[in-house]
């Protein structure tokens, strides 16, 4: 995100639906072409490297320099099968902008948008970019259509397999579709990158959820393997008094209520405390500002220095008028007569001197009750797992995260894959869009490794 | 996909991207990586008589922050063993059969020197030559290069002592130091080439140092003049090739070179009539990968215009191409500012106003906003305004009708007739 480049940043409360376009506007044909040619082209470029997926960034920039917009296009989602998502998700200040070389000389190039540039090319063009490979006849099952399962796929499907997607929702995409902010990750850029799986001929059975709609035991004796790409769940309960009456939210339901029209209006002038302070965290706070709410607070437990959010995700809740209150730990709901919500119950929190792993506890401060007034509260401290799912299927996990062989994305079923948030955690890797599409094009190659041939694999 | 493979003058390649006679091909190792990279053909880095080299070669003109606008250089030919660069090819060829592998020669002005290298270098297994009559420094004092290459009799002459002896397709590398390019081309096609090749680098001095008042570059202190190349000497390559393409008495293939630094300056040299192109300086500031971009972008630029293969595209604009005499005088094209999309830099109403016509008038709306338009009575046409515009569309040059056309020479003819 680059704070500068976003002009409107005024909230509409007579049409919502406008808070939730595009916020930062796309670069003008000049802007692409001066920034293009600003790049170095640098031979080893660090910022290859610091993309998960490996994108030859110096080479869609140079396309982009040469109006070779749909060659650019292509070297991005070649690497990338998200790429037109990732292009706005990505925290790119940690990743290939933050090792851009020009950061010590000048200015980093604004290579995120510059990846928005070309794959909106390829969105407005229609370009089909890839073909699916001949057929080897082998089959494989995907569970879950977010990013993982789709970049999964799309490889699968390069390579000659037989590919089905199971999808619980209505629309494939995952957290794309559904779970990042609108005015970042329009529903439409999501619904590209789904369309252009299915152009290879993959077949996304949406409205199916495994284990509800279709046993484990049945898709593992159909299909020759099976890759796990569920993500992982909803938000977990904090464990205050009150929270499961209405009026109090799940952080990932309530954005995903903003991501298709009509917006909720019963917000507009209210009181909406946010528990937690992680990036769902600040999605939900934002999400508020942009549904018109008056006053917007985030909660949290330990201080500035422990927040997980990303620095520029706080910067901008920051600016979108969002306010923090550190060492505050929400312990009950409260209600009126009617049974609406009008505050949290919180006592003050200290940080405990640090232990040997250098984290400091926060410990409750004796008598240091207090209220903060209410109307809605958002619960955003982290998700849950699909544990009884992972258990159906037998595979060895901790905590819900699934163990992988970290060459193979083989479970301990060696049958089943597994990629992006349903392995994220126990140290293995991000929970970001950019990590699971990296994960799901590795268990394709696996796959196509242990059922048809050793190799690199060679996609068209 | 089209089919992008090239058949110049008999020399087969996969493709019309080759790099010039130049550092970049200097040896085997270079050329095979060159290969790997994609790159079709390579002219290897002039053969003849071993130099030696100075140190310190190379300057550049950077032009407002944008590196190697120009490159200069004042390094002669190879200066590595002939049996060496021999073998080299010998084993390059060997891994690369299907790849163009021409040997750039230049001797003294002798008969049999010429022959004695051609059947060297056709031992070796090259797929053509290609005679450097064109280096401006360093060997055209020793009478070679481009003091050869500027008299038309001994381009002929040395032309034909090489396809005296020579079995493979003879390029003739042209300099673009002489006032018209068609007159040692003609002579190159009396001489017998089977293809010409054109340009090599152009007389040059850098820049001189403000502090030391040294040139740049400089050799312990002395300077002299060098070759300039690079995207600046794009339009002066461009014109060469247009004229002996258009000159029917010219009638052999022409490799281009000169400033081609990506997918689309390649595709300007073939829509004016070359048969391949060579490149140096881009190679030179962003190494061999940079040929990626040039084949998946001609690629997608002919799938675009629907031609199934480059044959299709080279010298189809060389009919538009011809003298002044001919161009319709009464043809007429004004300036029209788009209001929406100009930013008011007020660069084109300053432009003209200073140095052409004055008819780009400064005015404020009724509600105080300020904006330009043009008086088309009075505008000429000449592109100016929309030349100096930064802003891609705020400027249209669009045509207005103006009568039957009328070019010079039709009138000429007109005035001369009597009048019956
Ligand atoms: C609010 C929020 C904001 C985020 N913002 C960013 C960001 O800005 N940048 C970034 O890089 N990352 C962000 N992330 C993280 C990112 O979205 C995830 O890391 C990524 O989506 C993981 O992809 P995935 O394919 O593993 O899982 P998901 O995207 O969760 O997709 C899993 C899919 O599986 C389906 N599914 C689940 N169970 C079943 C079942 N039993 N049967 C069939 N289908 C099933 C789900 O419906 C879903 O479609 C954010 C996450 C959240 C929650
Ligand atoms: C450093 C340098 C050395 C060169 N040496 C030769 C040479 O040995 N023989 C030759 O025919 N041309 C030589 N050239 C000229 C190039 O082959 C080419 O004609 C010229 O650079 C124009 O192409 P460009 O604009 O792509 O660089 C040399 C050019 C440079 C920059
Ligand atoms: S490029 Fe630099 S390091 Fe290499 S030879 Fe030239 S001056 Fe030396």
């Amino acid at each position: 995100m680059h704070m500068n480049r976003m002009k409107d940043r005024s909230v509409s409360l007579t049409d919502l639906t406008k808070n939730f376009l595009e916020i930062e506007p796309d670069l003008t044909a000049k802007e692409a072409l001066d920034e293009a040619n600003r790049c170095l082209y640098c031979y080893d470029a660090p910022c290859i490297t610091a993309c998960p997926t490996s994108i030859n960034i110096p080479s869609f920039i140079k396309k982009i320099a040469s109006g070779n917009l749909k060659g650019s296009a292509k070297v991005i989602m070649e690497a990338n099968p998200v790429g037109a998502s990732c292009a706005r998700v990505c925290p790119t200040e940690e990743l290939c902008e933050g090792a851009c070389v020009l950061n010590n000389a000048s200015q980093p190039i604004m290579i995120g948008n510059l990846q928005r540039h070309a794959t909106n090319w390829a969105i407005h063009n229609n370009a089909q970019l890839f073909k699916a490979g001949m057929k080897n006849g082998k089959s494989v099952a995907i569970i879950g259509g977010g990013p993982a399962g789709l970049s999964s796929a799309r490889e699968l499907a390069r390579l000659g397999f037989d590919v089905t997607i199971f999808e619980a929702k209505e629309k494939a995409g995952g957290l794309d579709t559904h779970g990042i902010v609108s005015f970042r990750l329009p529903q439409r850029v999501s619904m590209w990158e789904v369309e252009q799986v299915e152009s290879l001929g993959v077949m996304i059975r949406t409205n199916v959820m495994v284990g509800r709609d279709i046993e484990p035991d049945e898709i593992l004796n159909t299909y020759d393997a099976v890759v796990l790409a569920v993500g992982m769940a909803n938000v977990p309960l904090v464990g205050m008094e009150g929270e499961t009456v209405q009026g109090v939210y799940d952080a990932i339901e309530f954005v995903e209520s903003t991501k298709t029209p009509p917006m909720d209006t019963h917000l507009i002038g209210k009181k909406v405390v946010v528990i937690g302070a992680g990036n769902t965290a600040i999605d939900a706070a934002t999400c508020s500002v942009r549904l018109g709410a008056a006053d917007v607070k985030m909660l949290y437990r330990r201080t500035e220095a422990e927040m997980t959010a990303y620095e520029f995700e706080y910067e901008f809740a920051k600016q979108e008028g969002v306010e923090f209150r550190w060492l505050t730990q929400p312990v009950g709901i409260i209600q009126n007569d009617e049974g609406e919500v009008t505050g949290v119950k919180c006592i003050r929190m200290e940080l405990e001197a640090a232990d040997e792993s250098g984290r400091r506890r926060p410990m409750p401060v004796k008598g240091s009750e207090f209220t903060v007034e209410a109307d809605a509260v958002i619960r955003a401290i982290g998700q849950t797992r699909y544990v009884r799912l992972i258990e159906a299927f037998g595979l060895t996990h901790k905590w819900g995260t699934v163990k992988v062989d970290s060459n193979t994305y083989q479970t301990s079923n060696k049958k089943v894959y597994a990629a992006g948030d349903v392995i994220f955690g126990d140290g293995q890797g991000d929970a970001m869009v950019v990590s699971a599409a990296e994960q799901g094009k590795q268990t394709a190659y696996s796959i196509y490794e242990q059922l048809v041939g050793s190799g690199m694999a060679q996609t068209s | 996909m089209a089919d992008l493979r090239v058949n110049f003058a008999g020399i087969q390649a996969p493709n019309p991207f080759w790099l010039a006679s130049a550092p970049p091909t200097n040896s085997g190792y270079q050329v095979q990586r060159a290969f790997e990279a994609g790159w079709g053909g390579a002219v290897w880095k002039t053969l003849g008589d071993p130099v030696i080299n100075t140190s310190s070669r190379f300057a550049a003109m950077h032009f407002n922050g944008q590196r190697v606008a120009g490159f200069n250089n004042i390094e002669l030919i190879t200066d590595r063993p002939l049996e060496v660069n021999l073998k080299e090819i010998y084993e390059t060829k060997k891994r690369f059969p299907n790849h163009a592998v021409i040997a750039s020669l230049m001797v003294e002005p002798k008969q049999e020197k010429w022959h004695e290298i051609v059947k060297k270098v056709e031992a070796a297994g090259v797929d053509g030559l290609e005679l450097n009559f064109g280096c401006p420094h360093g060997m055209a004092e020793r009478g070679m290069g481009a003091a050869s290459g500027q008299v038309p009799e001994l381009v002929e002459k040395q032309t034909r002592w090489a396809k005296e002896a020579a079995n493979t397709p003879v390029i003739v590398k042209l300099t673009p130091n002489i006032t018209d390019i068609t007159a040692t081309a003609w002579a190159a096609v009396q001489g017998g080439a089977d293809a010409i090749s054109m340009i090599n680098t152009i007389n040059s001095l850098a820049g001189v140092d403000l502090d030391s008042w040294n040139t740049v570059p400089n050799v312990a202190g002395k300077g002299a003049h060098g070759g300039y190349c690079g995207p600046a000497v794009k339009p002066i390559a461009l014109n060469m090739v247009a004229e002996c393409a258009r000159n029917p008495e010219i009638n052999i293939p022409i490799s281009g070179i000169g400033g081609i630094s990506n997918w689309k300056d390649a595709a300007e040299f073939i829509l004016m009539g070359a048969g391949s192109v060579q490149v140096c300086t881009a190679a030179m500031h962003h190494g061999f990968s940079i040929v990626e971009d040039m084949i998946d972008g001609l690629n997608n630029y002919l799938d675009d215009k629907q031609l199934a293969s480059v044959e299709e595209l080279i010298g189809r604009t060389v009919p538009r191409y011809s003298d002044w005499g001919n161009l319709d005088l009464n043809y007429k094209i004004v300036a029209s500012i788009n209001k929406d999309t100009c930013i008011n830099c007020n660069k084109c109403h300053i432009a003209c106003e200073d140095t052409a016509h004055q008819c780009i008038d400064m005015l404020t709306s009724p509600d105080g906003n300020k904006y330009l338009q043009v008086r088309e009575e009075d505008c000429v046409g000449c592109n100016l305004c929309s030349i100096v515009c930064p802003v891609d569309g705020a400027i249209d040059m669009i045509e207005i009708p103006n009568g039957p056309p009328m070019t010079w020479n039709e009138r000429q003819t007109a005035i001369e007739q009597p009048i019956a």
